[in-house]
């Protein structure tokens, strides 16, 4: 049966694959950020899944405001890089695994979460940033097949973070019966604290974001019990991107080993964290 | 869902209210449409049925008052990245600062007193 090995979170923001794009991760403004993430690519570079789940929000690019799904998830064989309106990154694009897909829809949908279907998708920064933390030179492709798993943060009633997190738990059953010997990365993306809009533009709370930080390995349930308002007080308006990473952490065992963390302010308006978890470790009995 | 009036909360309703304009600002994803709203904003703004006060905003590069009608920061970023404009210099316009006032206040740990 296919295993998740590992889980990746990590904030998504679009500067960050604009500076790898551009050839200015040595400048001073992204050095901290980039030194951080390298123990972490040293690992996940030893330890390649054969398939990422990526668990992330569409900004205007793939989707619009027509139809505002809370959990959708794409069955395609191959997900096109958006434009965002400056270009398209000049990264690959992304090759699906429309059985994996496939199984999990099903999966879910007997579980009792009824994901909306993208047969075609656009795929923008929010699943192609995190791609290039875990990989930052793909070449001509990127080396493993993706699965994208998006969710609604942007329009209130987003969903809960309770949802989430049982949502991460019913995948990571799915996975555990899907007939293959896949080995699979979840990416649990976007966070941390940020706000974007209105008078408290630039807010950023590092003690929240280092408590969710050690949590969600730790503490998942009390991460879940936190409500949209608990979210948008401490994390800013665009903080509650983090019930994404529930999902991941819902995928995940009940323990999980810390591989590497890092924390760092700013990536543009954000606060900007990489917490990276080995699936594979022993079980308390 | 929250009382704090230094923060928007995109619910159904601002987006009902917002959802000419927004479908307008997505619509600058493309070279071509950015060229069709650079020859007459105005005229833009009335093929997505903008209200008046809406096209205003968007002609006058009113930051603050897209969001009070109904813009998502995602879709009126937008309009920003046409005219050259980082999310730092609107988060600037938001907070009273200069674009290099807002950077430095991240750069120094982000406005952590909100």
């Amino acid at each position: 049966m296919a295993e998740v090995i590992w889980g990746l979170a990590t904030s998504h923001v679009p500067s960050i694959g604009a500076a790898m794009d551009r050839g200015k991760t040595a400048d001073p403004y992204w050095k901290p950020l980039f030194d951080g993430y390298q123990p972490a690519r040293e690992w996940m570079a030893e330890h390649t899944p054969d398939i990422a789940l990526v668990i992330y929000n569409d900004h205007a690019n793939g989707v619009d405001l027509d139809i505002v799904p809370t959990f959708a998830i794409g069955t395609a064989e191959r997900y096109q890089v958006a434009d965002e309106g400056f270009g398209r990154r000049p990264v690959p694009d992304v090759i699906g695994s429309p059985e994996l897909s496939l199984h999990l829809v099903e999966s879910l949908v007997d579980d009792g979460f009824d994901l909306t279907v993208f047969q075609e998708l656009d795929v923008d920064h929010g699943l192609t940033v995190p791609l290039s933390i875990y990989c930052p030179d793909p070449g001509e492709a990127w080396p493993c097949q993706v699965v994208p798993l998006l969710v609604n943060v942007i329009q209130y009633p987003q969903p809960t973070a309770a949802r989430c997190y049982a949502l991460g738990q019913a995948i990571g059953r799915a996975i555990a019966a899907f007939p293959t010997d896949d080995k699979i990365a979840v990416f649990g993306t976007g966070g941390m604290s940020h706000q974007l809009a209105g008078a408290r533009a630039g807010y950023i709370n590092p003690t929240f974001d280092k408590w969710f930080l050690e949590a969600i390995q730790t503490d998942p349930a009390a991460l879940a019990a936190l409500s949209r308002e608990d979210f948008i007080r401490q994390a800013g308006s665009e903080g509650i991107e983090l019930i994404m990473w529930l999902i991941m952490r819902g995928a995940m065992n009940d323990a999980i080993g810390r591989v590497h963390e890092t924390y760092h302010v700013p990536a543009s308006n954000t606060a900007a964290a990489l917490a990276l978890f080995d699936n594979r470790v022993p079980q308390p009995a | 869902m929250t009382d704090r009036t230094d923060t928007y909360i995109f619910d159904g309703n601002t987006s009902r209210r917002g959802y000419r304009m927004n479908k307008m600002f997505m619509s600058l994803r493309t070279a071509s449409a950015r060229e069709r709203f650079h020859d007459d904003e105005a005229a833009y703004c009335d093929a997505f049925g903008l209200t008046p006060e809406q096209k205003k905003a968007v002609v006058e590069r009113d930051w603050q008052a897209m969001l009070d009608l109904g813009g998502s920061i995602f879709y009126v970023y937008k309009l920003a990245m046409m005219d050259g404009k980082s999310m730092q210099y609107l988060g600037g316009v938001f907070t009273g600062m200069t674009e290099e006032e807002f950077v430095a206040a991240l750069r120094a740990g982000g406005r952590v007193d909100g």
